[in-house]
């Protein structure tokens, strides 16, 4: 039985669909990849598993619980057994990178401070960052930013981790390190993975299966593999990054020639 | 014309709206509040960071505001040959109006701009979607504790504005103007009531204290997650703030003191 299980999922922004009957399957201990261009909606979509955005139709099952059913105190305890990594980081900019990291350990354990300090020292050892455990978030770069958030991520030794855009905005070394933590912990916590994002080539090198969203819908699915070899044009353009075919390269609207030899042009 | 109703209908629908938002807001916060007590020191934080910090602020002003009643009194009062009362002149308006009201539009600009921003930004930098997806309700960690620190403050600094400006006029009025200074305590002491003056100025500084407190709180949270929105949200608690003490001080001003 798939860990999140979502099925005829709608969901709209005032009269504009994001999601149009959406079913995705996401499998227990694999590392699965949302794809899809800009404003596909995909953020949105980690945020209604993570049950801070309700469907406008269908269910989001997380371990056999419907998310949207449940009791405030029920969907607090079930986001104690999900991490999630922000584009962002998110970190706490009051804290430190050892009290960012501590932060769910204090909030929801009664552990000794002796206790937490060790937790949290293997937690950043785990990502390369014990030595900075005293920086703030303000002199960390975004990629040991993004490292930090996974730490504290992981720190409640959640069954799944969502990952928003891990690797957008990042140099060519942090997105390898970010590509090779992402796999290590995938497979050293048993965990399952859901990465969100719309770099092919990384997201492909790690994951065990991709949904390629477009329009509100699930363009296709299926390992990286037959991703490649799929003959729709519209996934061929998307997993090379072709600049033009079924996703024009011009705004639609009206053609060159009319607009250069007609009149109507407003400045 | 049509447009202008219809935009006019839009305003009226989405200030509604946003003052429902506003009040089941105030109801998760005040469900936050009664465990604070067990996490004294989340609220021991913000009281430095909202109370301590706008204090010199608030010595400062009283100070001049009641520098100025002081003077301003002395003046009038004389031609009465009534210079005795300067005391009573300047702890009655301090205490009963100038206490409560200018420190609570200080406490706007200074506590609540500052508490907007911050909220605003934490938005912004999903810090506060982060503590809900890490089970951390940001109401009960991140709001309750501000609006508490806000509740606690505000009638302390009030009471520091009155202390301040009392003493501000005293060094005007005996000082500068040679008041004798046994006239001045004694009628002061005499005419201002425990009840009547200085009790109905805590309550007034406490409901400036709690609807400015909510105000920059709910303003941050509700902002637009971007720089010009947390700029727009500031603005708008200063404003709303201003607005919400000097309608507020009618309203009580004329159920404490209007029958008198």
């Amino acid at each position: 039985m798939p860990l999140i299980k979502i099925r005829d999922l709608h969901f709209y922004r005032g009269s504009r669909a994001i999601f149009d009957g959406v079913n995705i399957d996401i499998d227990r201990g694999k590392i699965t990849a949302i794809m899809g261009p800009s404003g596909t909606g995909k953020t949105t979509l980690l945020r209604l598993i993570g049950g801070q955005l309700r469907p406008d139709r269908g269910t989001i099952e997380v371990d056999g619980q419907d998310v949207h059913k449940l009791s405030h105190s029920d969907l607090y305890d079930l986001r104690k057994r999900m991490g999630m990594l922000f584009q962002s980081g998110a970190l706490l900019t009051d804290l430190s990178v050892f009290d960012n990291v501590a932060f769910p350990l204090r909030e929801h354990t009664k552990l000794p401070e002796s206790l937490i300090r060790d937790l949290v020292l293997m937690k950043l050892q785990s990502v390369g960052l014990r030595n900075a455990h005293n920086l703030m978030p303000s002199e960390l770069s975004g990629g040991m930013a993004r490292r930090v958030a996974l730490a504290r991520a992981v720190t409640l030794d959640p069954m799944m981790i969502m990952y928003d855009e891990p690797f957008t905005g990042q140099d060519p070394i942090s997105m390898g390190t970010l590509v090779n933590l992402i796999h290590k912990m995938n497979d050293a916590m048993k965990l399952t993975s859901v990465i969100v994002s719309h770099d092919v080539a990384e997201t492909a090198e790690i994951a065990d299966y991709i949904y390629l969203l477009s329009a509100g819908k699930v363009i296709e699915k299926g390992s990286p593999v037959q991703l490649k070899r799929s003959s729709s044009q519209w996934v061929q353009q998307f997993m090379q990054g072709l600049p033009d075919g079924p996703v024009p390269f011009h705004f639609p609207g009206d053609s060159l020639e009319d607009d250069l030899f007609s009149q109507k042009v407003s400045g | 014309m049509i447009d202008t109703i219809r935009s006019l209908g839009r305003w009226g629908l989405d200030s509604f709206e946003r003052l429902g938002r506003g009040h089941i807001f105030l109801l998760h916060t005040l469900q936050g509040v009664p465990e604070l007590f067990l996490r004294f020191s989340l609220v021991i934080q913000q009281l430095f960071s909202v109370g301590v910090l706008s204090v010199l602020l608030i010595l400062i002003s009283g100070l001049f505001v009641g520098m100025v009643l002081g003077l301003q009194g002395y003046n009038t009062l004389v031609d009465f040959g009534a210079e005795e009362s300067l005391g009573v002149l300047v702890s009655l308006s301090l205490v009963r109006e100038l206490g409560p009201v200018v420190s609570a539009l200080l406490f706007a600009g200074r506590a609540g701009s500052a508490l907007t921003a911050e909220i605003g930004l934490m938005k912004s930098t999903e810090q506060l979607s982060g503590m809900e997806m890490m089970a951390v309700d940001p109401m009960r960690r991140v709001i309750a504790p501000r609006f508490l620190a806000g509740l606690i403050s505000m009638p302390l600094l009030a009471a520091l504005f009155s202390a301040m400006g009392i003493f501000g006029g005293f060094l005007v009025g005996h000082s500068l103007l040679g008041i004798d200074d046994g006239a001045f305590w004694s009628q002061m002491q005499v005419k201002t009531d425990w009840y009547d003056d200085v009790l109905n100025g805590v309550i007034k500084s406490i409901v400036f204290g709690f609807v400015c407190t909510w105000i920059a709180l709910f303003e941050g949270y509700d902002a637009t997650p971007t720089s010009e929105g947390v700029g727009r949200a500031t603005t708008r608690t200063v404003v709303h703030s201003a607005f919400a003490i000097l309608g507020l001080d009618f309203v009580l001003t004329a159920l404490m003191f209007g029958e008198g």
